[in-house]
C-alpha cells in the first residue's frame, strides 16, 4: 500500500512543491489535499491584475479541477483542517472528516494582519487576501465612490491601482515617510507617489489612522492629526502574519512561524511546513520565489534527495501597469557601503545600486527596471564585481561587454536554476529540459508544458530566446516577425499591448515594452503614432515628429525635394470655377507639371515648398480642400457617370461616390484607401480592384473588399450585397474601422485580408448586426475629430508654420 | 583655413526630433536636434540620391532620408547599415541657446 501523503493548504507553495515532486515520482503516494478556501488552486499574487480587470479569475488558476483527477489527488475545498491528533497521526477537518496520514505537510499560509482600531469590525473593512476580497472591491466599487487603502506597502498600492481602475476614488494612508519603506529608498519612494498622484491617487505618508467611523457601514477614517478621510471601503494592507493556529494546538514547536530545519522539517519528523507559514533560521517569507524554492527543496527530500533550504535573498516587483518598480537585497546605509546612482530626471528613471565588500548587496530601480534580474542574479551569486563596477549601472550588456549585443548570448549565460518566469516560479533549465524532451516549438507549447509566461506574460519575449536557443534556426523560420529592429514584438503583439496596458504615449509604448532604442525608428514610429491615434481617438495626441513628411506637411514630396499638389474633387466632379482657381494657381507660382491621376483628380508637381501655403489658400478661395494625395488615409473616391447621364446606369453612381467621400475623408489608416462605384456591372470605374468597391445592380449595390491595382493586382472580394443607400453607409464605415484596428502599419487591405480570410471579415460585418453596428459607431466617432481641412489649417500660417520657413539665410 | 562660426538661430527654433534649414549661396544645410536637445548640421542632400534630409525623420543620433529611407549618421555623416555613403557634417556650437555654425573662411 503506498503512503499516505496530507496537504494541509491549497495555496501556492504546497502546491508547488506536490507538482514538484509528482513531475518525478507520479505514483509514490496516495494524496489528499484539505483547501479552506472554495477554490481549485490559484496564483494568489496575481490577484491583483484580477482586480485590475487585466485577469479574469479563470486565467490565475494553476491547476484545475482535471489536473487533481489526472493526479489521483483528493481535493477537498472549504474544508479547513482544525486538529491534528499527532499520537494517531489523523487530521480532523471542521466537518468532522478524520484521515490518518504517514506524511503531513502544513502549507497553512499567513493571514493578513488588521489593525486593532476602534470600528474595524465594520462591514466595508476588508483585507486583501484572496480571491473573496477582490469580489467583495469589485462589488464595492460599483456601488462606492471613496476607497482608502491603510497600508502603501506592495499589496497596498496594488490594491490602490486596481480600485482607482474600477473608479473609485483612492487614498493611501500609510504609515511610514514614504511608500514601500522596506524595499525603496527615500527617492524612488518619492517618483513613486507622484506617480501614482499622476494616476488620480492620493497618498498620504507619515499618517496614522486612530479609528474608523460609520454607522452601518464604514464611512470615514480618522487619523491621529485629527483629519477626517470619507470612506466608503477600507482596505487594510498592513501586512501579514503566519498563520500558526493549527500547529500551535498540535503543540509544534512555533516563534513567528512554524519552526522548520533546513529539510523543512518541524518538531515533529513526520510533519513538514512549507510557505509563509514557515520560520527557517529566524526568518519568515511573504513572496512567492522563497516558497517556490521551499517547494522543490521539500519535494525532492520526500524523494530521498538530501537537498537543503538555506534561506532565500527576495526581490519585489510592482504589478501597476505603468509603473516599473524593482528592489532586491538590501539597501540601508553604513560605513563599508558605497552607492551607485543613475538619474533621467525626464524620463523618471532612478538606479541605485547598493555595493558593499566589492560585491553587490542591493538594487533599487525605478522606470526602468530591465536590468532587475541581472541585479538580482549578482546578488544572488555574491560575485566579485570590481571588474564591472564601472559600468554596471548602464546594464549587462555594456557592462559585461559587446558581445551580448545579440540577446541568445545574454539568455545562453544564464545558468539553470535562473528564474524566467517569477510568476510561477519556472526556471530556465527546466524550459529548456521540456522544450528538448517534449518537442515543444512554440511559446503557447512552453506555455501549456511549464506555466512559463502564462500568467503576467512579462517574460514572453525570454521564453521565445529559449526556444530559439534549443531550435536554432528552427524556431526562427515559425516565428512571427518582429514589427523593426528596436524590438522583438509584432505588429499584433504591440497593438494588444496598447489595450492591454492602456499605453497612452509613443515614450509610454516604448518604456514599457522595452524599445531596444531610445526613440524608435522611422519604421516603428509612424506605427506607433498610428495604433495610438485608432486606439484613443479624441484622446492621443498626434505625434508631429513621428509623421513621414508627407503627412507632416500635407503634400507629396518628389525626387528633387519639390511637392505635388492634389486638391479633393469629391467622386471625381469638378466645376468651371475650381478648374480656373488651379489655372491661376499653375500660372501665378509657375508650376511646372499639371497631371491627371489615375483616380480621377489633378495634380500640381513641382511645387516649392515655401510656396505651399499660399497655393493652398488660394485653393482654399474656391472651396478646394486637402486630396490627402500623400497620406495613408482615404486617397479618392473613383465614380463613372452612372445613372445621371449613362443609357446602362442602374444607380446613381456619382452623388454615391460623392456621399462616401464625403463620409469617409480624413481619416488615418494603415495604408492608403481607394475606392470606386461604378454604375452598372459594365463597371467603368474598376471598382472591383479597390480597397472598397461598389458595382451597382438593378436591385441595389454589390459591395466589393480587399482589391489592389498596384505591384500585385487582386481582384477584390464579394462582400455581400446590400438594397439600400444607407446599408452602403454602414458597411462602408464598418469595413474601415476593422481594417483600421486589424490590418498592421502599411498593410493594404488586400494583403490584410488575404491574411485574416474572407471568412473572418464576412463574420464580423456581414453576419454580425450589432458588431457592425460597433464598428461603423467607431468610425463615426472618430471620424467627427478629424475631419479638418489640413491646408486651411496651415495656410492660415497658424499651424506648423516653422516647417515653411528657412531658419536663416547665409551669404 | 580657419572656421567662421556664424549665428544661424535659437535652439528652440528647432524641433526635438526635427530639422530646419539653412540656406546658403550654393547649398542647403540642415540643421536638426535629437529627443535629447543635442544640435548636429549636415549638408541637406543624401548621399544617395540627393534627397532632402532636413525632410526626414530623426531617431536617435540618426536622420531617415524621406526618399529612399537611407538611415545617416548624423555625428558622421555616413549612411548606417548596408547603405554606403557620406554627407559632409557641419560642424555646431550651441552658446547661451544660441546656434552657430562653422563655416570655412574662403
Amino acid at each position: 500500500m503506498k503512503e499516505k501523503l496530507v496537504i494541509v493548504g491549497n495555496g501556492m507553495a504546497g502546491i508547488k512543491a506536490l507538482e514538484e515532486l509528482l513531475k518525478h515520482e507520479p505514483d509514490k503516494y496516495d494524496i489528499t489535499v484539505f483547501g479552506a478556501e472554495p477554490h481549485v488552486n490559484y496564483n494568489r499574487i496575481m490577484l491583483s491584475p484580477v482586480l485590475a480587470g487585466e485577469k479574469s479569475f479563470e486565467d490565475i488558476i494553476i491547476n484545475d479541477q482535471a489536473w487533481y483527477d489526472d493526479n489521483n489527488i483528493t481535493l477537498y475545498t472549504s474544508e479547513k483542517i482544525v486538529e491534528i491528533r499527532r499520537s494517531e497521526k489523523i487530521v480532523v477537518s471542521k466537518k468532522g472528516r478524520e484521515l490518518p496520514y504517514d506524511i503531513l505537510w502544513l502549507a497553512t499560509g499567513s493571514n493578513p494582519f488588521m489593525l486593532p482600531l476602534p470600528g474595524n469590525d465594520l462591514p466595508g473593512v476588508i483585507t486583501f487576501r484572496d480571491m473573496r476580497d477582490v469580489e467583495e472591491m469589485l462589488v464595492t466599487s460599483d456601488a462606492y465612490q471613496d476607497a482608502v487603502v491603510i497600508g502603501g506597502g506592495l499589496l497596498g498600492l496594488e490594491a490602490a491601482h486596481g480600485l482607482e481602475l474600477n473608479g473609485m476614488k483612492v487614498t493611501v494612508v500609510h504609515r511610514a515617510d514614504w511608500l514601500m519603506e522596506r524595499q525603496l529608498d527615500e527617492s524612488a519612494g518619492f517618483l513613486l507617489k507622484s506617480k501614482l498622484e499622476e494616476r488620480g491617487i492620493a497618498v498620504l505618508t507619515d499618517a496614522n489612522t486612530k479609528e474608523l467611523l460609520g454607522n452601518e457601514r464604514v464611512e470615514s477614517i480618522k487619523l491621529a492629526d485629527g483629519t477626517e478621510i470619507k470612506a466608503d471601503l477600507v482596505v487594510m494592507a498592513v501586512g501579514i502574519y503566519p498563520n500558526i493556529t493549527l500547529a500551535q494546538q498540535a503543540s509544534l514547536e512555533c516563534g513567528r512561524g512554524i519552526k522548520v530545519n533546513d529539510l523543512l522539517q518541524t518538531s515533529d519528523p513526520s510533519i513538514f511546513a512549507v510557505g509563509e507559514c514557515v520560520e527557517h533560521r529566524g526568518l519568515t517569507y511573504g513572496l512567492v520565489s522563497p516558497l517556490y524554492e521551499m517547494g522543490r527543496v521539500l519535494a525532492m527530500n520526500m524523494l530521498g534527495a538530501d537537498n537543503k533550504y538555506r534561506g532565500s535573498v527576495t526581490f519585489t516587483k510592482l504589478k501597476v501597469s505603468g509603473i516599473d518598480v524593482f528592489s532586491a537585497g538590501s539597501f540601508a546605509a553604513g560605513p563599508d557601503v558605497e552607492d551607485i546612482v543613475f538619474r533621467d530626471a525626464r524620463q523618471g528613471i532612478y538606479k541605485r545600486l547598493i555595493l558593499s565588500d566589492g560585491k553587490l548587496i542591493g538594487a533599487v530601480l525605478f522606470g526602468d527596471v530591465d536590468e532587475g534580474p541581472w541585479y538580482f542574479q549578482l546578488i544572488k551569486d555574491q560575485d566579485y564585481i570590481a571588474d564591472i563596477r564601472d559600468y554596471m549601472i548602464f546594464g549587462q550588456s555594456l557592462a559585461v561587454g559587446a558581445q551580448t549585443a545579440d540577446p541568445l548570448v545574454a539568455v545562453a549565460a544564464l545558468s539553470d536554476d535562473a528564474e524566467i518566469c517569477g510568476c510561477n516560479g519556472v526556471c530556465k533549465g527546466e524550459i529548456i529540459k521540456s522544450i528538448n524532451s517534449n518537442g515543444l516549438s512554440s511559446i503557447e507549447d512552453v506555455r501549456s508544458h511549464t506555466k512559463a509566461s502564462a500568467s503576467c506574460g512579462s517574460c514572453t519575449g525570454l521564453v521565445g530566446q529559449l526556444l530559439k536557443l534549443a531550435l536554432g534556426d528552427s524556431f526562427e523560420s515559425s516565428s512571427a516577425t518582429p514589427m523593426c529592429g528596436c524590438t522583438d514584438y509584432t505588429h499584433e503583439d504591440v497593438r494588444h499591448l496598447i489595450l492591454l496596458k492602456e499605453l497612452k504615449e509613443i515614450p509610454h509604448v516604448m518604456q514599457e515594452l522595452q524599445w531596444k532604442t531610445p526613440n524608435g525608428c522611422s519604421k516603428c514610429r509612424p506605427a506607433l503614432n498610428y495604433y495610438l491615434l485608432c486606439a484613443l481617438p479624441g484622446e492621443y495626441i498626434d505625434d508631429y515628429q513621428s509623421r513621414y513628411i508627407n503627412e507632416r506637411i500635407h503634400a507629396n514630396i518628389q525626387k528633387n525635394g519639390t511637392y505635388s499638389v492634389i486638391p479633393r474633387m469629391w467622386g471625381g466632379l469638378t466645376s468651371a470655377n475650381e478648374l480656373r482657381a488651379i489655372a491661376d494657381v499653375v500660372d501665378k507660382f509657375e508650376i511646372p507639371t499639371v497631371k491627371m491621376t489615375g483616380g480621377q483628380r489633378i495634380d500640381m508637381l513641382g511645387v516649392k515648398k515655401e510656396d505651399l501655403p499660399a497655393v493652398w489658400k488660394d485653393l482654399n478661395a474656391v472651396g478646394m480642400v486637402s486630396g490627402h494625395a500623400y497620406g495613408k488615409a482615404l486617397r479618392t473616391v473613383k465614380t463613372c457617370v452612372g445613372e445621371e447621364w449613362c443609357r446602362f446606369g442602374t444607380q446613381a453612381s456619382m452623388s454615391m461616390g460623392i456621399d462616401l467621400e464625403k463620409l469617409t475623408w480624413g481619416s488615418w489608416m494603415p495604408h492608403k484607401f481607394k475606392m470606386a462605384v461604378s454604375g452598372c456591372p459594365r463597371n467603368c470605374a474598376e471598382a472591383t480592384i479597390k480597397d472598397f468597391g461598389l458595382v451597382a445592380v438593378d436591385s441595389g449595390w454589390e459591395l466589393y473588399v480587399g482589391g489592389n491595382g498596384g505591384m500585385k493586382v487582386r481582384a477584390c472580394d464579394l462582400l455581400c450585397k446590400v438594397e439600400t443607400k444607407e446599408e452602403v453607409y454602414e458597411y462602408c464605415q464598418a469595413f474601415i474601422q476593422l481594417y483600421r484596428e486589424e490590418a498592421h502599419y502599411l498593410e493594404r487591405s488586400a494583403p490584410w485580408i488575404e491574411r485574416v480570410g474572407l471568412q473572418h471579415v464576412i463574420d464580423q460585418m456581414v453576419d454580425n448586426h450589432d458588431r457592425r453596428t460597433e464598428l461603423a459607431n467607431k468610425f463615426i466617432y472618430s471620424q467627427q475629430l478629424v475631419q479638418k481641412d489640413p491646408w486651411s489649417e496651415r495656410a492660415s500660417g497658424n499651424v506648423d508654420s516653422h516647417e515653411f520657413k528657412v531658419l536663416a539665410k547665409i551669404g | 583655413m580657419s572656421v567662421n562660426w556664424i549665428f544661424v538661430g535659437h535652439i528652440d527654433e528647432v524641433p526635438f526630433l526635427g530639422s530646419r534649414v539653412v540656406r546658403t549661396d550654393h547649398e542647403d544645410i540642415a540643421v536638426f536636434k535629437t529627443a535629447n536637445g543635442t544640435i548636429f548640421a549636415l549638408i541637406d542632400r543624401c548621399p544617395h540620391l540627393g534627397g532632402p534630409l532636413s525632410q526626414g525623420m530623426v531617431h536617435g543620433n540618426s536622420v531617415s532620408c524621406p526618399l529612399h529611407n537611407w538611415n545617416i549618421s548624423l555625428e558622421s555623416g555616413e549612411a548606417i547599415g548596408p547603405d554606403r555613403g557620406c554627407t559632409r557634417t557641419i560642424p555646431t556650437e550651441v552658446r547661451k541657446g544660441q546656434i552657430y555654425i562653422g563655416l570655412c573662411k574662403k
